[in-house]
C-alpha cells in the first residue's frame, strides 16, 4: 500500500495485488461501491493492462511500481479527502473483493478444460471476457464441441468470421460477439426476461430487441421456444453475411417446439439482405421479419413472409401466426392516447416543445427514431438512423434528441446503463434544466442481470426533474416503457406501479412510448 | 443426425461460464448446471506465450 | 499441422505419465558413490541443480564443496580447497547428469556412500546421498564433517548389510503408506523414516552387524526424522528418469536448483536445461536467522515434486505447515492447483484429505505457462554464506521463465517457429 502526497487538499493512495485476476464488470461494481464511501472522491479498480495503466496515468497514478504491474495484477487507486480514509480502505481491500463462490463443485476451475473435466456434458460456453481474450477462449470452446454465447464486444471482425465459419462447419453456433441475450429451452442467458415457453422461436442481432419481443409475446399470452442472439454484426456485409442467423434459422426449422420463426435485426447489409430474403422465403415455417429502420426490401413483391415495422408489430404478428392462438393486440387504444396526450400537455409552458429520449436500450433508441421519422419528425442522436441528425456533442442534446446511453463512449470503463443508472441520472437532470424540453422519454429493462431495481434507481431523479420544470412554471411529461414480465426477478407490476405513482406515463412497449411522445410533441 | 446446435435447443444448456460471474449465478438460479471458470489471462497476459500455446495446447 | 502436433504432444505426455506411475523403485544397495555412480571420477564433485562453475556457485554450495574436498582428503584446509577449486583442479558436475540427486548443496564424491534405488519396472537405477543438517548446507567445519565420517564408517555399511540380508527393500509400499500418514516425503518424511527403520531393524540384527555399530545405526535411524528424504529423492529420480527423452513430450523430468539458478528439464528436450535466477524461499526461520541471511533456493529435492510428492501433496500433510508456514486451507488449495498443471493423477498414491484423490503427476510445461501456476515446492533454506547449518524452511515456486524458455525451445525444436 502506498499513500500519496497531498494534491490540492486531496489524498491519494493505491495498492497492487499481484496475481489476482478479477473481471472488469466485477471491478466496476467494486469501484462503484468504493466511490460511495464517505470521503472518497475517485476510485479506479483495474487490472494492470497497458491500456488500464494509461487510464491510471491520466488520473495521476503513474510510477515504476504501477508500470511493473501485469495483466493479472489488480491495481486499486483512490483519491479522497484524507489519507486515513484511504488507508482504512486499502488495508481492508479483501472485504471489498470478497465474492461468494459459484459452481457445482467447491473446487475452482481456472481453465475451460478444467471446467470441462468437471462437467463433460456441457454444450454451451458463455464467454464474457475482455474482447482481446474472448476469441481465443471461444475458439477453444468450439474445438471442444461447445456452442458459444459470446457476450464480449470488441472482438475483431476477422476473428468473428473465422469463429463463425468454424462453428458452421461443425453444426455449432456462435451467438455473438456482442450478444447480450438468449433464451434456450426456457433458460435465460445474459440479459433475458422470464417468459412462458411456447411456439415462437426468435433470432435477433439485437439483445434488447429480443428482450422486448419475448416479453411482448409473453404478455400477449403466447410463449417462446428459443430466442437466439446472433450478435450485432451478424447480418452486416463486412464478411459475416448472416452465418449465425442462418444456423439459427435451420435449427429452429428443425426444432419441433417451434411453429413460427421471427427474425429481428437492424437492416441487413445490402449484399446480405437478398440472400436472407431468399432463405426466409424458403423457410418451412411461417416467418415474421422485423428489420428496424429498413428503407426498402430488394423487391417487395417477392417477399414471402410477414414483415413488421416495430418490435410490437413483430410480436403481435408472430403471436397471431402461432396456431390455435387468438389474435391479441397489445397497447392502448387511440382514444386513450388522445386523452393522455391532452392531460400531459395541459400543464406545459408555451416554450416547451422538445422530446428528449434517454435510452438504456440501443435498439429502443433506434426504433424510436424510426417512429419519429415516419411522422417526418427530425431528431438528433448519437446513433442516428438514416435521415436523422448526428449530435455534435453526444453529451449535449439539441432540439428533439434521442440518446443511446449504452453507446461505447458512455460505457467505456463503466457498467452498462441497464446495470448502473448513474449516467442516465446525470443526463436526465441536465435535460430538465432546459425550459424547452417537454417530454422525457425513458426505457426500463428488467430481467436477469439487469439492475435489481431499475425504477428505484431513477425515481428520485425523475421527481427532481419534474419539480425543476414545475418550479419554472411548466410541466415535464415523463414517458417510460417497461421491458419485462411479471415473472422477472424485479417484478414488472411493482416497478410499473412505482413509476406511475411518480407521475410517469408507463406504456408496455418502447414503440408505444415513441409513438406517444411523437403525438404529444406534434400537438405542441 | 442432429447438429450440436439442435441438441442444445432440444436438451437445454449445460454451461461453462467464462467471465462475468453474475451470468453464471443467474444461470445457477434458474437451476442450470454451470461450472464457472475462475479465469485469468492465459500465460499471465504474455501475448507471445498465449500465441504459442494456441499451437501446442 | 497444428492439430497434429497437439495430438503428438498428448500421446507423448500420456506415455511419460504412464512411465512415471508404472515405476517400481526398490532400494537395492547402499554403496560408495565411486563404485556405483556412472561417470563419477576422481577429483570430481557432483552438486545439485543445473550446471554451475565455481565462480557463480552459491555460498552454501561452495561451503559444501569445500567440505567434500576436506572429507576426501584432497585438501587439508579450506584455503587449500579453495585454491584447488579456483585452479580448476576439481571437476564440478550436476548430479542429474549422473542419474543422481542430492539434497541442498547435493555434494557427492567417490567416497560418499549413496543409496542405490532400482526401478524394477524399467531397470534403471538412481542414486542419492544421505540427508544431514550441516555439511550439505555449507558447513565445512570438523564437527560438520563428523556425521559424514560416521555415515561412511558405520551407518551406511550397516544399512548395506541389512539390505543384503533382506535382498532389497521395495519403497513403493512405504511411500504409499506414508502419504496416507501425513507425510509429503520432502520436508516431512517422518512416517516413512519410521517405517523404514522398522523394516531395517530385524534384517540388520540378522545380518550379524557388531553390536556397537548396530546400536549406533539403529539410534541414528530412530532419531533422524528426515532420513527417508534421501530415499524418497532416489525413488523419485528412479521414477522420473524413464520418462526422459520421449519425443514431443512437454512433461518435466527434473526440477533442480543450485542456489544460483533454478533449472528444469523436459522430456521432449532431453539433455537441455531451462534456467532462471533461483528464487528466494518464503517461510519460517530457525532462531537466530532471518530473511537477510537466506540464500536462494537450492537442492535436487524438487525431484520429489517432479513426480508429484512434496509441495504437490501438502494438502495431505498439514503437520508440515508448522515448519513451512501457511494454513490447512492453503495447503489443500495448493494440491488442487497442482492438478491443473499435470497430465493426470496417480492411481496409487492417494491422499485421504483430498477425498482419496491421487497425487498430481506429470508437470506439463504448457499447462504451467497457460495457467500461470508454477509448481509449488516446500523446501529447507540454506544460508547465503558458507559455514552455516540449516536456517529455516518454507515454500518456493520456480520462476515461470524456466517454463516459458522450455516452451519456446520446444516450438523451435519441433518446427513451429
Amino acid at each position: 500500500m502506498i499513500l500519496g502526497r497531498w494534491e490540492g487538499f486531496m489524498a491519494t493512495g493505491y495498492t497492487i495485488k499481484r496475481n489476482q485476476y478479477f473481471d472488469s464488470v466485477f471491478l466496476m461494481q467494486v469501484a462503484k461501491r468504493l466511490s460511495e464511501e464517505p470521503g472518497i472522491e475517485q476510485v479506479a479498480a483495474l487490472m494492470g493492462t497497458e491500456k488500464n495503466k494509461g487510464l491510471l496515468a491520466e488520473i495521476g497514478f503513474e510510477n515504476a511500481e504501477i508500470s511493473s504491474a501485469a495483466a493479472n495484477d489488480l491495481i486499486i487507486a483512490l483519491k479522497g479527502k484524507s489519507p486515513s480514509t484511504i488507508e482504512v480502505i486499502l488495508e481492508n481491500l479483501d472485504a471489498w473483493l470478497f465474492r461468494k463462490p459459484v459452481g457445482v463443485s467447491k473446487a475452482v476451475s481456472r481453465t475451460l478444460d478444467e471446467a470441462l473435466a468437471r462437467q463433460p456434458h456441457a454444450n454451451l460456453a458463455v464467454v464474457s471476457l475482455p474482447g482481446e481474450y474472448a476469441a481465443r477462449e471461444a475458439r477453444r470452446a468450439l474445438e471442444r464441441g461447445l456452442n458459444v454465447f459470446l457476450f464480449s464486444s470488441n472482438v475483431p471482425v476477422e476473428d468473428e468470421l473465422s469463429l463463425k465459419q468454424y462453428a458452421r462447419e461443425r453444426g455449432l453456433i456462435v451467438m455473438g460477439p456482442d450478444c447480450g441475450t438468449a433464451i434456450i429451452a426456457g433458460v435465460g442467458i445474459g440479459f433475458a426476461n422470464v417468459v412462458r415457453p411456447g411456439p415462437i422461436g426468435v433470432i435477433g442481432s439485437t439483445g434488447t430487441g429480443l428482450q422486448e419481443f419475448t416479453s411482448l409475446v409473453h404478455q400477449g399470452g403466447s410463449g417462446i421456444s428459443h430466442a437466439i442472439g446472433t450478435g450485432s454484426g451478424d447480418l452486416s456485409d463486412a464478411t459475416i453475411g448472416g452465418i449465425s442467423t442462418l444456423s439459427a434459422l435451420e435449427a429452429l426449422e428443425a426444432d419441433p417446439q417451434t411453429n413460427v420463426v421471427a427474425v429481428l435485426s437492424k437492416p441487413p447489409g445490402a449484399k446480405t439482405l437478398p440472400l436472407l430474403v431468399e432463405r426466409l422465403n424458403r423457410c418451412r415455417k411461417p416467418v415474421v421479419a422485423c428489420f428496424l429502420g429498413i428503407g426498402k426490401y430488394p423487391s417487395e413483391n417477392d417477399i414471402g413472409f410477414e414483415t413488421a415495422r416495430t418490435l410490437d408489430e413483430a410480436a403481435a404478428l408472430a403471436t397471431q401466426l402461432a396456431p390455435g392462438k387468438p389474435v391479441v393486440r397489445t397497447g392502448v387504444g387511440s382514444q386513450e392516447v388522445q386523452a393522455l396526450v391532452a392531460k400531459e400537455r395541459a400543464g406545459m409552458a408555451p416554450e416547451q416543445k422538445y422530446i428528449r429520449g434517454i435510452f438504456a436500450g440501443g435498439t429502443f433508441c433506434y426504433q424510436a427514431q424510426q417512429v419519429m421519422r415516419e411522422a417526418g419528425l427530425v431528431v438528433y442522436s448519437n446513433a442516428p438512423l438514416d435521415g436523422m441528425l448526428s449530435l455534435a456533442d453526444p453529451l449535449r442534446s439539441e432540439a428533439h434528441t434521442l440518446v443511446d446511453m449504452g453507446a461505447e463512449m458512455f460505457t467505456e470503463g463503466r457498467p452498462h446503463p441497464m446495470i448502473d443508472a448513474t449516467l442516465r441520472r446525470e443526463r436526465i437532470l441536465a435535460e430538465a434544466q432546459h425550459p424547452q424540453v417537454a417530454v422525457l422519454l425513458l426505457d426500463f429493462i428488467l430481467g436477469y442481470n439487469a439492475s435489481p431495481d431499475p425504477v428505484g434507481d431513477l425515481l428520485e431523479t425523475i421527481a427532481e426533474a419534474k419539480s425543476t420544470a414545475s418550479q419554472r412554471g411548466g410541466y415535464l411529461s415523463v414517458v417510460a416503457s417497461m421491458c419485462g414480465t411479471e415473472a422477472d426477478p424485479q417484478n414488472l407490476r411493482e416497478q410499473t406501479r412505482a413509476l406511475e405513482e411518480g407521475g410517469v406515463v408507463v406504456l408496455p412497449s418502447s414503440a408505444q412510448t415513441a409513438l406517444f411522445s411523437r403525438t404529444l410533441a406534434l400537438s405542441l | 443426425m442432429k447438429t450440436k446446435l439442435e441438441e442444445l435447443l432440444q436438451n437445454g444448456p449445460v454451461v461453462i461460464s467464462l467471465g462475468v460471474r453474475e451470468f453464471a449465478e443467474s444461470l445457477q438460479d434458474q437451476g442450470v448446471e454451470v461450472v464457472h471458470v475462475d479465469w485469468s489471462p492465459p500465460a499471465g497476459g504474455d501475448a507471445e506465450m498465449a500465441e504459442l500455446l494456441d499451437k501446442l495446447l | 499441422m497444428a492439430k497434429d502436433i497437439k495430438t503428438r504432444i498428448e500421446t507423448a505426455n500420456a506415455e511419460a505419465f504412464r512411465r512415471m506411475v508404472a515405476a517400481d523403485p526398490v532400494l537395492v544397495d547402499v554403496a560408495p558413490a565411486g563404485d556405483v555412480i556412472p561417470g563419477l571420477t576422481d577429483k570430481m564433485v557432483l552438486h545439485s541443480g543445473p550446471p554451475v562453475d565455481w565462480q557463480r556457485m552459491s555460498g552454501a554450495q561452495k561451503g559444501a564443496v569445500i567440505g567434500m574436498l576436506l572429507f576426501e582428503g584432497w585438501a587439508r584446509s579450506k584455503e587449500e580447497a579453495i585454491k584447488l577449486l579456483e585452479d580448476g583442479a576439481i571437476t564440478l558436475e550436476p548430479n542429474h547428469h549422473h542419474q543422481t540427486v542430492g539434497p541442498m548443496a547435493g555434494t557427492i564424491t567417490r567416497s560418499m556412500w549413496v543409496f542405490v534405488v532400482e526401478n524394477k519396472a524399467f531397470g534403471n537405477r538412481a542414486y542419492c546421498r544421505q540427508v544431514e543438517g550441516r555439511q550439505q548446507f555449507g558447513d565445512s567445519s570438523q564437527e560438520a564433517l563428523q556425521d559424514l565420517i560416521r555415515w561412511h564408517d558405520t551407518w551406511a555399511p550397516a544399512l548395506r548389510a541389512g539390505l543384503r540380508q533382506m535382498g532389497g527393500l521395495s519403497l513403493k509400499p512405504i511411500i504409499a503408506r506414508a502419504l496416507q500418514m501425513g507425510d509429503e516425503l520432502h520436508n516431512r518424511p517422518h512416517a516413512a523414516s519410521s517405517l523404514f527403520a522398522n523394516a531395517m531393524a530385524v534384517p540388520m540384527i540378522e545380518a550379524g552387524i557388531p553390536k556397537e555399530a548396530l546400536i549406533s545405526t539403529l539410534r541414528y535411524l530412530a532419531g533422524h526424522q528426515l532420513f527417508f528424504l534421501g530415499l524418497s529423492m532416489a525413488a523419485a529420480k528412479a521414477t522420473a528418469d524413464p520418462a526422459r527423452g520421449i519425443e514431443y513430450s512437454t512433461v518435466v523430468t527434473a526440477m533442480a536448483r543450485n542456489g544460483t539458478e533454478f533449472g528444469i528439464q523436459v522430456s521432449g528436450l532431453e539433455g537441455e536445461w531451462f534456467t532462471a535466477l533461483a528464487p528466494p524461499v518464503k517461510g519460517l526461520f530457525l532462531p537466530g536467522y532471518g530473511e537477510q541471511d537466506a540464500g536462494l533456493d537450492i537442492g535436487d529435492s524438487a525431484i520429489t515434486e517432479t513426480v508429484g510428492w512434496g509441495g504437490f501433496v501438502l494438502g495431505g500433510a498439514p503437520g508440515i505447515l508448522s515448519f513451512v508456514g501457511g494454513t490447512p486451507e492453503e495447503a489443500l488449495s495448493y494440491s488442487r492447483d497442482m492438478r491443473q498443471i499435470t497430465v493426470s493423477t496417480s492411481p496409487e498414491f492417494l491422499i485421504p484429505a483430498l477425498g482419496f484423490e491421487g497425487t498430481a503427476v506429470g508437470i506439463d510445461v504448457r499447462k504451467v505457462v497457460q495457467t500461470n501456476i508454477p509448481p509449488i515446492i516446500d523446501t529447507a533454506m540454506a544460508h547465503k554464506n558458507p559455514g552455516h547449518p540449516i536456517i529455516g524452511a518454507g515454500l518456493v515456486r520456480p520462476p515461470l521463465d524456466c517454463f516459458k524458455r522450455a516452451l519456446i525451445r520446444f516450438a523451435e525444436k519441433y518446427g513451429l517457429k
